[in-house]
């Protein structure tokens, strides 16, 4: 029973001896094979770790196993909350919108505004259209957007709604109410590509919307565009904003979302911040584009380069090489000698990276994720002397990417010993860990349960991350990014060393003081 | 506030959102609005429409039957495997959200917090997805051996493309002989997550009702009963089975919150079935009173008072020697609760709270914030259906502003109208009061607190209202420097 000066939640309640009892009764009833087995659950766990476990896991074909990746709408939604008063509109269920919300709030710990037509039966029978023409009017009568950003799910898809054709229709039946309003769209199919699909369907599909081709090219000199891609970290987009304003004015972000999962308390509106629209419309006049996301813009590059004609880079602006990479290409573009703030933030990132080496260098990493925060991620642990043992991309595009990735680990000394895994999940993951181990892994929240398994240390950089709070709110880009991804990983290192050689008169020797 | 401050304000509050409405909608939107009061004759309760389709365009908080049944009804299910099948969005963000507790060895012979599914592409979507969930299964039953079945639950594009999954799960279950239960809870069905309960219960009542075999070395006892509509979430179950153990009882399944195969598959063995969740489990416990003659009770484990009325409810059912036990339990454990509201209540007498949740909490939670003295003056559900509403009406004790399927800019006017103490809600709603520096707990995980079902869950519960509200955090939302009232 509870001690009322001291009343504890389920995490200690439970180990009283009188729930343990209980749990210890409930288990004559459990087991549909007879009894449970402590002996048998142990073999088969054993097994589990084998290499011949691995094989099989390696060889499936059907089922996924804990996947490292979402489907394509997520990214959608991302797109619209990065332009400002926008609301994001899904043509599905609100099924899926309830999803994309709290997943998204769970990782930022922010609302995430985005509606819904909640189609059901009568839309999978008769089409959506009737959902979408009351959906469209009831969204901009209550929360008075100055543009809806609308993606589909995968019964939309499925059914095949035309998005182009129920918006037009709607705005027919909206008696003068849509008139003013743009209403952009992208056809986001969930069983196609990822979230980084949908973030690059539906980016392309703004800027395409927004800037109507020309008969003639206007140019604004000096403007430059730049597209995050699909970025869970706030400070990230904050970070290249700062370094891009040392350099122009003139340089904007296309779908800027910082604001949005990063209001503060004392209020709360609906939305906030965003790169205004009249910036999204004009982003053609560009003399050029610089994506800090090659795989989540695949589609999008094609429009700029080859209706827009305009420059484009991809710039991945994580580790030394990226930032310098991208530092380099701002000075190129702009004209402009890099400014003295950064050589001294690089001057200060290099300094720190030789005062931490020893603890990475020679260290194995496993590390899962998106295809541009793995190119960015590996580069880093290579520049620092890490080995990236496994590289894990569910969502690995089928062209480039592999290519680009063994281009970064060929500059490790020891390429040899990395081994690079598209279209893996985290079961997969599971079983290379016990097969090959590692000394870290870097990834998401769901590596928590491969830590548990292998007990090999998770380091949480990468999305979700919903059971640590305000990791999201750091940068990983620019050389003050770098900074952190050197701080993050270098103290994981030194609090795995704390933990293995803290045993009282045991293993206490290392226990120092001193770094 | 008098009652009639409060009413007057309540009915204003429901005639300021409509405003903003369309025609069509304000029209829709009006017949789930209310005000209801515990001596109301015919009050919102009795009238409020509820289970339709919602609006199209608003920030619904509802979720579809595929979360029904994948995220309440079977994926609780700790030992078989529950795939979601169709494309990979709808398990991942499913994934381990739910604090559904279980002990098992989790990627051996416990499966809960892990995420299967068929992960579709363009191709399933074209040719069909039959042969790869076939291959699937086979794939599954190879890697993971103890899993004690698999159940498959279908995404949206599976209905929509026609494919036989029962088919495929009819062949697997025969080569397998492991239970195998197709589960049609594609997300477009229904309004809301409630239709998935339903489905969900009809293919435990087709699938696993029928198993004899699985039921047939149980040894019965006068005792037995089920806890049926508990998902364990933070531990509840736990904290009720103990309780219903210490009166006498035999728990003998628990649903579905740490349940495996074989709880479900003895329920029909019990004396009698408790449920908790009316609206996710009342289905399948008519079914077990019509076909195996078992009499079902609702109960109520949130907070001392009507735990012990359950408690006492629930032993009435049975002979002298298990009442007697509830009186020396309860005597017991009320020692303990008076002294927990003696240590809070002055802290949180007269708080007012408004409640927007989903299954039973936004009624079988009021009794419990009232033990502490707190007053709740909003409610509402998710996807609740007319009894629902019914049922709420015995458990208000002031006049209550009532709303179905209220939409994340009514909850907000709601809010800023009635100015209560405390907003108890979901995730989604979460940081949206948290901003306006109103204290909130996220009342369908607990806030990653709990467990809030029964007597030690109470203290819990108390305790973390208490931290909730009275936490010095809210005092920062004013900058020193400003005068104007902050929240507007």
């Amino acid at each position: 029973m509870q001690d009322v000066e001291n009343i504890v939640n389920g995490q200690k309640l439970f180990l009283k001896p009188e729930y343990q009892e209980v749990l210890k009764n409930k288990k004559q009833f459990e087991g549909a094979m007879g009894a449970v087995n402590p002996a048998k659950v142990e073999e088969v766990a054993e097994w589990t770790k084998t290499w011949e476990y691995r094989e099989k896991n390696l060889a499936r074909e059907a089922i996924t196993v804990n996947p490292a990746k979402a489907c394509q709408p997520l990214g959608a939604i991302m797109v619209g909350l990065g332009i400002e008063n926008t609301m994001p509109y899904v043509h599905g269920s609100h099924g899926c919108v309830a999803y994309f919300r709290s997943y998204f709030t769970r990782h930022f710990k922010e609302p995430t505004p985005c509606v819904s037509d909640s189609m059901s039966e009568s839309a999978a029978v008769f089409g959506g259209l009737a959902n979408m023409k009351d959906g469209l009017r009831n969204c901009n009568a209550m929360y008075k957007p100055e543009h809806i950003s609308v993606s589909t799910t995968c019964m939309a898809e499925v059914i095949g709604d035309d998005l182009n054709a129920f918006i037009t229709g709607a705005r027919e039946d909206a008696e003068g109410e849509l008139d003013d309003l743009p209403i952009t769209y992208a056809h986001t199919p969930s069983f196609v590509g990822s979230h980084i699909t949908g973030y690059d369907n539906m980016m392309k599909s703004t800027l395409e919307q927004l800037n109507p081709e020309r008969s003639e090219k206007v140019v604004e000199e000096g403007r430059i565009n730049i597209i995050p891609g699909f970025e869970p970290y706030l400070g990230s987009l904050a970070e290249v904003k700062e370094i891009s304003k040392m350099f122009s004015d003139k340089i904007h972000m296309i779908g800027d979302h910082e604001a949005q999962w990063n209001t503060g308390a004392g209020s709360y509106s609906l939305y906030a911040g965003g790169t205004p629209l009249d910036i999204v419309k004009t982003a053609i006049n560009a003399e050029s584009t610089i994506s800090l996301q090659k795989y989540s813009t695949v589609q999008t590059a094609k429009t700029i380069k080859n209706k827009w004609k305009q420059g484009y880079e991809t710039c991945n602006p994580i580790g030394l090489a990226g930032t310098d990479a991208f530092v380099m290409k701002l000075a190129e573009l702009t004209g402009k000698e890099v400014p003295e703030e950064l050589k001294a933030q690089r001057g200060q990132l290099v300094d720190a990276m030789q005062d931490s080496y020893p603890y990475m260098h020679g260290k194995k990493f496993a590390i899962y994720g998106d295809p541009d925060f793995l190119l960015g991620l590996v580069s880093f642990i290579v520049e620092m002397g890490g080995i990236p043992t496994h590289v894990l991309c569910h969502n690995a595009p089928r062209k480039g990417w592999e290519d680009d990735m063994k281009a970064i680990i060929a500059k490790s000394q020891w390429a040899e010993d990395c081994q690079i895994w598209p279209g893996k999940d985290l079961w997969h993951l599971r079983s290379l860990l016990f097969t090959e181990p590692v000394d870290f892994m870097i990834g998401n929240v769901y590596g928590k349960e491969l830590y548990r398994d292998t007990g090999t240390p998770l380091i949480r950089i990468g999305f979700p991350i919903f059971d640590r709070h305000h990791l999201h709110r750091y940068s990983m880009s620019g050389y003050k990014g770098a900074l952190n991804l050197l701080t993050w990983i270098t103290n994981a290192v030194l609090d795995q060393l704390d933990e293995e050689t803290k045993d009282i008169a045991k293993t206490d020797y290392f226990f120092d003081c001193v770094r | 506030m008098g009652p009639e401050t409060l009413e007057a304000l309540q009915q204003e509050a429901i005639a300021e959102v409509l405003e903003v409405y369309p025609a069509k909608a304000a029209k829709n939107r009006a017949k789930h609005l209310g005000v209801d009061a515990p001596e109301g004759v015919k009050g919102a309760c009795d009238k409020t429409r509820s289970n339709k389709q919602t609006v199209p365009g608003v920030m619904s908080q509802r979720g579809c039957a595929y979360a029904g049944s994948k995220g309440v009804v079977w994926g609780p299910i700790k030992d078989m495997i529950h795939i979601s099948h169709g494309p990979v969005g709808c398990g991942q963000y499913s994934r381990a959200g739910r604090r559904n507790y279980y002990i098992g060895t989790t990627g051996v012979d416990t499966f809960v917090t892990m995420n299967f599914t068929t992960d579709f592409t363009e191709k399933d979507i074209v040719f069909g997805g039959d042969k790869k969930l076939k291959k699937a299964l086979e794939e599954i039953d190879e890697l993971f051996p103890l899993n004690n079945g698999i159940s498959i639950q279908s995404e949206c594009p599976i209905g929509l493309i026609g494919d036989d999954i029962s088919a495929v799960a009819k062949v697997h279950k025969k080569e397998s002989s492991k239970p195998t239960v197709a589960v049609s809870c594609e997300g477009f069905r229904g309004v809301s997550q409630s239709l998935g309960h339903h489905i969900a219960n009809d293919m435990i009542r087709d699938e696993v009702m029928p198993d004899a075999a699985a039921r047939a070395d149980f040894e019965s006892t006068d005792y037995d009963v089920s806890i049926i509509g508990d998902y364990n979430i933070g531990g509840d179950a736990w904290a009720t089975r103990i309780l219903l153990e210490e009166i006498g009882l035999r728990v003998i399944a628990q649903w579905s919150g740490d349940a495996s195969y074989k709880e479900l598959a003895v329920a029909p063995k019990a004396k009698l079935n408790l449920l908790h969740c009316y609206r996710s489990m009342n289905y399948i416990s008519r079914h077990m009173e019509q076909e195996f003659g078992i009499p079902w009770m609702e109960y109520n484990f949130f907070g001392p008072t009507k735990t012990t009325e359950s408690l006492r409810k629930i032993a009435a059912f049975f002979d002298e020697s298990i009442q007697k036990k509830a009186e020396e339990v309860i005597a017991k454990y009320t020692a303990m609760t008076d002294a927990v509201i003696a240590k809070f209540k002055p802290k949180l007498e007269g708080k007012q709270v408004m409640l927007y949740v989903g299954g039973l909490r936004p009624r079988h939670v009021i009794g419990a914030y009232e033990d502490l003295g707190m007053e709740v003056i909003g409610t509402g559900y998710e996807f609740a259906h007319g009894d629902d509403y019914k049922r709420t009406k015995e458990d208000i004790a002031r006049s209550t502003l009532i709303y179905d399927d209220v939409n994340e800019y009514e909850l907000e006017k709601f809010v800023k109208k009635l100015k209560p103490d405390l907003v108890a809600a979901g995730v989604k709603e979460k940081y949206v009061f948290q901003k306006m520096g109103l204290p909130f707990r996220q009342m369908h995980s607990w806030d990653y607190s709990g467990p809030y079902h029964g007597y030690d869950a109470f203290a819990v519960f108390a305790k973390d209202m208490d931290l909730a509200m009275n936490s010095p955090v809210w005092n920062h939302t004013k900058a020193p420097w400003e005068k104007e009232e902050v929240g507007a």
